[in-house]
């Protein structure tokens, strides 16, 4: 944006937007002084001409690519300090409890970064294919976009998500417990063409070889893939829901693996190499693993397992309207399947009812639930339970604890509660 | 022909379809590219470049390239990770998670080493380097003596002490089958009650718009050719060429957290650009520790006897500085330190 352009716009908002602040403050007292269903008053928002009814709004070009209104702006991705060293390597969270459809916007998406978000041009970018290819080649930014190209809508979850509850209730908000995803339209060439652009015929068998991808920032991140998920449905992709993936999500080109967790997902990928057997990479082996109570650990635990959460009411979001009638809302999601149902309950999981599902699920991709209820004013223990297309039930922490016990850090996708009181507040519990 | 066939057979049983199409796209990559980018190595040593490096080399190259955040004996400073200790903890209530209590593959630490560290200043190490301080790691490991070298020869002879601690993903048997099947709808449980409540409440910080990625973009090209004069004008000809190479080099130490020059930015420490004579705690955006604040709000100027002190020993000089920076121990990395930051001007 030119200065010029920024300057014209303030002379033409500053005026009238002081004006409207005054007004618009007076206007609210009347409405909490008046704000039942009856009105004792008129509503000068109503009854008197308001400045945006009567003068101009800005001009087109006031913001050649627009940010959402002022109003918003704290529905914004958010950090917990304590959680890493620095904010280089680190996670940041998905404001989840304020936005509502299923597509997470580019700019809120969460990030999680090994070595900082790097700045790579479409120009200086190269992607290697190499290992036990026919031919290995090199690609340009321009050359990709020459291959057929396919769109879908994945989520990607990072394996810790949730992770900081393994050993009770900890963070209080849904940002915060399970903002560590994002659900976007994809567009980019699928592995698989890359893959036999270069031959796999020096591959041989392919049941038994994996794929190792890694990126072209300073930390490198490099993850083994087998084979038959690099044929199935993994994507190189250069756009999220339309336009250009965002620096802090791997610009110019990166990974998507569907369904599994979003490490693997590798930003500003750079090689593919085919092998006859994994890495067993730093992402693969020292993090990533899921280390059970007897001290032993799961490893290559790539999917992500149905998981859902009440995205509102929840802590960020409290009831503000009182009881009456009142909008159960929240995602479910599942990498191995498309979601079927989602149960909620309110009082803890004694009993359940089946929710609504915005639009039928799509296979690893989120799925909006309504419950639409008319609250009594009373507290409520409330929890949602998804259930995917292969029959899996969204378990309790409760159940996931005797499996794997306290220190798995990452694949927590047990059921959430949020105790709601008759103020409409809300917090992060667990219930026996 | 029949080879075809057998690939056709296997892409088929992958589930796709056998016809592999291709368009022509792309180039051949050359052998030294591939050399340039395949830095793999592999559980077996697979990859591993030749050279060695033993445990006294190792102990100094560590100290001066690591031990700013993992600490002096790899046992790991403030929320950075332990690389020592931690042995016979992993079935206990916080297990330590270290290369030698966990780590089940050394050629992982080879070739994280390799690829991603030293932080800040990633892919720069030689290949007897990052022998060298694999080697020190091991030692602090109580893994090898300290007459130990670590060489492509050697290498698998170390044995990992976790090696045999990991098994392939069993959900689809443990976990799959018991939560499978028509879920309870009423009556699911008698009572319900409250176990646990989040203890840290109130994590959501203040509402601060998220200006950081927005910024990013709009600020430098204004910023760079409103000065352009001025800054020309600023004597740098008196200090020593030599001394500023100098430092450098000792300010690799600092590039994990800190930038100076054109286009720098503040990361976990401030820009540095014409901080030499400066009064503290003003750089644009960043937020100082309460100590430093409190500091700079008395008057604290970065002269070069106080930049010196607080260089050598920053914790000491300033109590509760969350620079987490050992200090730099010499006069002569001081003194030229201090000549390579003076020559940015702001």
């Amino acid at each position: 944006m030119s200065t010029k352009t920024e300057r014209t716009e303030e002379a033409m908002t500053r005026g009238p937007s002081r004006r409207n602040f005054l007004r618009g403050a007076a206007a609210g007292t009347a409405l909490i002084a008046g704000g039942a269903a009856r009105a004792a008053t008129p509503d000068p928002l109503i009854t008197e001409v308001q400045p945006w009814a009567s003068g101009f709004g800005d001009p087109v070009d006031a913001h050649p690519y627009g940010l959402p209104i002022r109003f918003e702006d704290d529905v914004i991705r958010r950090n917990v300090e304590w959680l890493t060293a620095d904010t280089i390597s680190s996670i940041n969270f998905t404001p989840i409890h304020a936005l509502d459809g299923t597509i997470t916007p580019q700019g809120c998406a969460f990030e999680r970064h090994h070595s900082g978000a790097i700045e790579l041009s479409k120009q200086d970018y190269r992607l290697m294919i190499n290992g036990l290819v026919d031919k290995p080649l090199v690609f340009t930014y321009a050359d990709l976009e020459r291959f057929p190209r396919e769109n879908h809508v994945y989520f990607c979850e990072c394996a810790a998500n949730t992770g900081m509850e393994w050993a009770g209730a900890q963070l209080n908000g849904a940002q915060f417990t399970h903002g560590m995803i994002h659900n976007m339209e994809y567009t980019g060439v699928t592995l698989r063409t890359i893959l036999e652009e270069a031959g796999l015929d020096a591959a041989g068998d392919l049941t038994d070889k994996w794929v190792f991808v890694e990126g072209a920032d300073a930390s490198s991140n490099g993850r083994s893939i087998p084979m038959e998920k690099a044929l199935d449905d993994c994507l190189i992709a250069f756009k999220a829901n339309g336009e250009a993936l965002r620096k802090e999500h791997g610009y110019p080109v990166r990974l998507v693996v569907p369904g599994w967790e979003g490490n693997m997902w590798v930003k500003w990928i750079r090689r593919i190499e085919v092998m006859d057997g994994p890495v067993e990479s730093r992402e693969e082996t020292s993090k990533y693993t899921d280390t059970m109570a007897d001290g032993t650990s799961r490893k290559w635990t790539w999917a992500m397992d149905a998981k859902s959460v009440v995205t509102s009411p929840s802590p960020q979001a409290p009831i503000t309207h009182g009881k009456g009638p009142l909008v159960i809302s929240g995602l479910a999601w599942s990498g191995r399947g498309a979601i079927t149902r989602v149960d909620v309950s309110k009082d803890g999981g004694k009993t359940w009812q089946t929710a609504r599902l915005a639009q039928p699920g799509e296979k690893m991709a989120l799925t909006r639930f309504y419950l639409d209820t008319d609250w009594n004013g009373e507290e409520m223990l409330l929890q949602s339970r998804a259930m995917d297309d292969t029959g899996y039930i969204q378990p309790t922490k409760t159940q996931l604890r005797e499996v794997r016990g306290l220190n798995s850090i990452y694949h927590n996708n047990g059921i959430q509660t949020w105790w709601v009181r008759p103020t409409g507040e809300a917090e992060n519990v667990e219930v026996s | 022909m029949s080879k075809f066939l057998k690939i056709a057979a296997s892409l088929a049983m992958l589930g796709g379809s056998a016809h592999a199409e291709t368009f022509g796209l792309g180039r051949e990559a050359l052998p030294e590219e591939i050399a340039a980018w395949d830095v793999a190595v592999r559980p077996d040593g697979t990859g591993l470049p030749e050279g060695s490096g033993d445990v006294w080399t190792g102990e100094e190259i560590f100290v001066e390239q690591c031990a700013v955040c993992h600490g002096d004996f790899a046992e790991g400073l403030d929320n950075w990770p332990k690389l020592a200790g931690g042995e016979d903890t992993l079935d206990h209530a916080d297990p330590v998670k270290t290369i030698g209590s966990y780590w089940p593959y050394l050629s992982t630490t080879w070739d994280y080493v390799n690829r991603s560290m030293p932080y800040g200043n990633a892919q720069t190490l030689e290949p007897d380097e990052v022998y060298a301080i694999v080697a020190y790691i091991l030692y602090s490991n109580y893994l090898v003596e300290d007459d130990f070298v670590l060489s492509n020869e050697t290498f698998s002879g170390v044995e990992m002490p976790n090696a045999d601690g990991f098994f392939v993903d069993d959900r689809p048997e443990t976990e799959y089958p018991k939560w499978t099947g028509e879920p309870c709808m009423e009556n699911c449980k008698e009572n319900v009650e409250v176990t646990m409540r989040a203890m840290v409440l109130d994590v959501t910080p203040a509402g601060e718009g998220g200006e950081a990625a927005a910024s990013d973009t709009a600020a430098p090209a204004d910023e760079v050719s409103a000065e352009p004069a001025e800054e020309a004008e600023v004597e740098v000809a008196a200090i020593d060429p030599e001394l500023i190479a100098a430092g450098e080099k000792v300010f690799k130490k600092c590039k994990a957290c800190h930038q100076v020059g054109d286009g720098a930015k503040n990361r976990v420490g401030p820009i540095l650009n014409g901080i030499v004579g400066h009064p503290a705690g003003q750089v644009e955006g960043f937020k100082y520790s309460g100590a430093l604040s409190g500091m700079a709000d008395d008057g604290l100027i970065w002269d070069e006897d106080n930049l010196s002190a607080f260089l050598a020993d920053p914790r000491g000089f300033m109590k509760g500085t969350k620079m987490s920076f050992a200090g730099l121990r010499k006069d002569d990395d001081l003194d030229a330190v201090i000549a390579y930051l003076s020559d940015f001007a702001e």
